[in-house]
């Protein structure tokens, strides 16, 4: 066996049993997706009548894309909570000292992470078609949208993996559990950044989260709530390369986290 | 000659200020226990992280089953089984699916791995519970599906780092048993412990490790006879001199405990007995006690480090620097 399938069967073990803990607990799962869920009708119910679109439109089908996003970003939570779960009970040093490649606990771990998110996207694309959101981009923009959903997802799971190994300790999973829902409302997830104050609004334009939203916005056919400019037109363009910049930094810093563990 | 499990020599580890190997040497011989005995924070558990290629050390050579720990650790990892402080299982499969995905990690086929798993469930007592979440389990089993999954591989040298911490006295017997039984199937164990009847109970080599440098090694009974002879205690009832029957027996008087003490000759403790016995016969004196005293672990530890035995939560167990002869724990600290 080379080197590269060894470790593809490792990671496979590994996602095996990463899965293993959704089908015996899925109560994680469920309320993520609930979690999801109750934003949506809490902003799209509760709020949105409030609520007016740049550009017109209605605020539903705006709203759903930025779920959708979000849904991936809360995603690092339950990455890093898994990791630094392992990591605190010592599985991740009988990993460590089992002749396996370094790589393959990290990669198992992705591939569960990516194959719930696929699910959870899958559920909230269908719960969103339900209250009558509709994709009229095409079935190719659509597939697009969901890749770079699901792209997106990876890039907040190798940031998951590095804090799951470098934060110690309860406070800090809680003060990330806080500090998402800034990241999440510091964009154009649930109102356009055009009716924030002119350099908050320019902040949240340009994060990833928007980028990814305001993508899927444009290839799902909904209303994008922007009137143009750098970032409405290559919305697609900075989905694809925010999350490559993103895993393209906490890879080197997970690697070298990892390797600080022999410290 | 095969290569012997484990050398070391010289090791060093910083973390900081602290210095947790301080010119460590170990040499692990094939077919035996190897207790590393010392107290929290001796550098035991750091000694193991560097065998088992978790924790690199400064400096230092290590090779394990004739492979360098630095340039050849997944060669050291497929040698070693590693059953670390604190059980490192996971909690939500089964016990059974716990030993199948570590054996399907070191490259066993699904078959093989479910086959030795099974084997190893029902060496460890754990048959009936094998199809049951680990966090249903309680301390002895947890430690001991750890310990089979340490195993899973037959490696050449296992590793446990203080195997018993934490457990309650029957399950201590059990991990113990277990233990027992693996060497008798011939594994190598090196085992860390902080408990001295641990080390007495299991190990046929002892190294004594302080400040993360060896203070002592020997066979459980060679440190033991470091520390000098058996003793014989009489304890004489109430009217009954106790410095003249010290005279008459050859001993040393502790009047406020009414007894005597004799220091056994070269011959040994049960020969000091009959002595004892039978000058108590000719003075016609009756006793109410005599005991014979061979000294412990505990006291060879408190003369070597410097600081008692701890309890579980590293506090001194109350009592442990008073003499070892006021001192009943250590009598009956063997079960």
């Amino acid at each position: 066996m080379t080197a590269v399938a060894a470790t593809l069967r490792q990671s496979w073990i590994i996602t095996l049993r990463d899965l293993k803990h959704w089908q015996r607990e899925p109560w994680t799962p469920v309320f993520s997706v609930l979690f999801s869920v109750m934003l949506v009708l809490m902003f799209g119910y509760l709020l949105g009548g409030a609520i007016t679109i740049p550009g017109g439109g209605d605020y539903l089908p705006y709203l759903l894309p930025g779920i959708f996003a979000l849904s991936m970003m809360f995603g690092i939570e339950a990455t890093m909570t898994a990791v630094a779960n392992d990591t605190k009970k010592g599985v991740t040093d009988r990993f460590r000292a089992l002749p396996i490649s370094g790589a393959a606990v990290p990669l198992g771990r992705a591939g569960a992470d990516l194959l719930n998110s696929a699910v959870e996207l899958t559920v909230l694309l269908v719960g969103g078609v339900l209250i009558g959101w509709r994709a009229t981009g095409g079935v190719g923009g659509t597939l697009l949208a969901v890749a770079l959903l699901l792209w997106f997802r990876f890039a907040m799971l190798v940031i998951g993996v590095f804090l799951g190994l470098t934060i110690r300790g309860e406070g800090g999973v809680t003060a990330v559990q806080v500090l998402v829902w800034p990241a999440g409302f510091l964009s154009n997830a649930f109102v356009a950044p055009e009716s924030m104050p002119a350099w908050l609004g320019l902040v949240a334009e340009w994060s990833p989260l928007s980028a990814t939203a305001a993508a899927c916005r444009q290839l799902f056919g909904n209303p994008t709530g922007a009137s143009g400019g750098f970032v409405a037109d290559n919305a697609v363009l900075l989905a694809v390369l925010w999350p490559a910049v993103l895993v393209a930094v906490f890879t080197p810093l997970t690697a070298r986290a990892y390797r600080r563990l022999a410290r | 000659m095969p290569a012997p499990p484990l050398t070391a020599r010289g090791l060093h580890k910083r973390y900081g200020e602290t210095t947790a190997l301080d010119g460590f040497d170990l040499e692990v011989e094939a077919g035996a226990v190897h207790a590393l005995l010392g107290p929290n924070g001796a550098g035991k558990s750091t000694a193991v992280g560097v065998f088992a290629t978790l924790t690199r050390c400064d400096a230092g050579e290590v090779r394990v089953a004739g492979h360098d720990v630095r340039r050849d650790a997944v060669a050291v990892r497929a040698a070693i089984g590693l059953v670390g402080q604190g059980t490192a299982l996971d909690e939500v499969l089964h016990g059974r699916e716990n030993l199948v995905m570590f054996g399907r990690l070191h490259g066993m086929a699904r078959q093989a791995a479910r086959e030795r798993a099974d084997e190893l469930l029902e060496a460890f007592g754990l048959a009936d519970a094998a199809d049951r979440k680990v966090s249903t389990y309680s301390g002895g089993m947890r430690r001991r599906l750890d310990i089979a999954a340490g195993l899973i591989r037959r490696p050449a040298l296992l590793f446990l780092d203080e195997p018993t911490t934490g457990l309650d006295p029957r399950a201590r017997n059990e991990v113990w048993q277990a233990v027992r039984e693996i060497v008798a199937a011939g594994t190598t164990v090196l085992l860390t412990t902080q408990y001295l009847d641990e080390a007495d109970q299991l190990a046929d080599r002892v190294t004594v490790i302080d400040h993360g440098r060896v203070v002592a090694e020997g066979s459980p009974g060679g440190l033991k006879r470091r520390m000098g002879g058996d003793r014989v205690l009489v304890t004489a009832p109430l009217g009954v001199d106790v410095e003249a029957l010290a005279s008459s027996l050859g001993g040393v008087a502790e009047p406020g405990l009414r007894q005597v003490v004799v220091e056994a000759g070269p011959e040994g403790g049960a020969a000091a007995v009959t002595a004892v016995v039978r000058a108590l016969d000719t003075e016609g004196v009756v006793v109410d006690d005599i005991l014979l005293r061979r000294p412990t672990l505990d006291e060879v530890f408190l003369s070597l480090t410097g600081t008692g035995p701890t309890t579980e939560a590293g506090v001194p167990v109350p009592g442990a620097s008073r003499p070892a002869e006021l001192h009943p724990a250590t009598e009956g600290g063997r079960s």
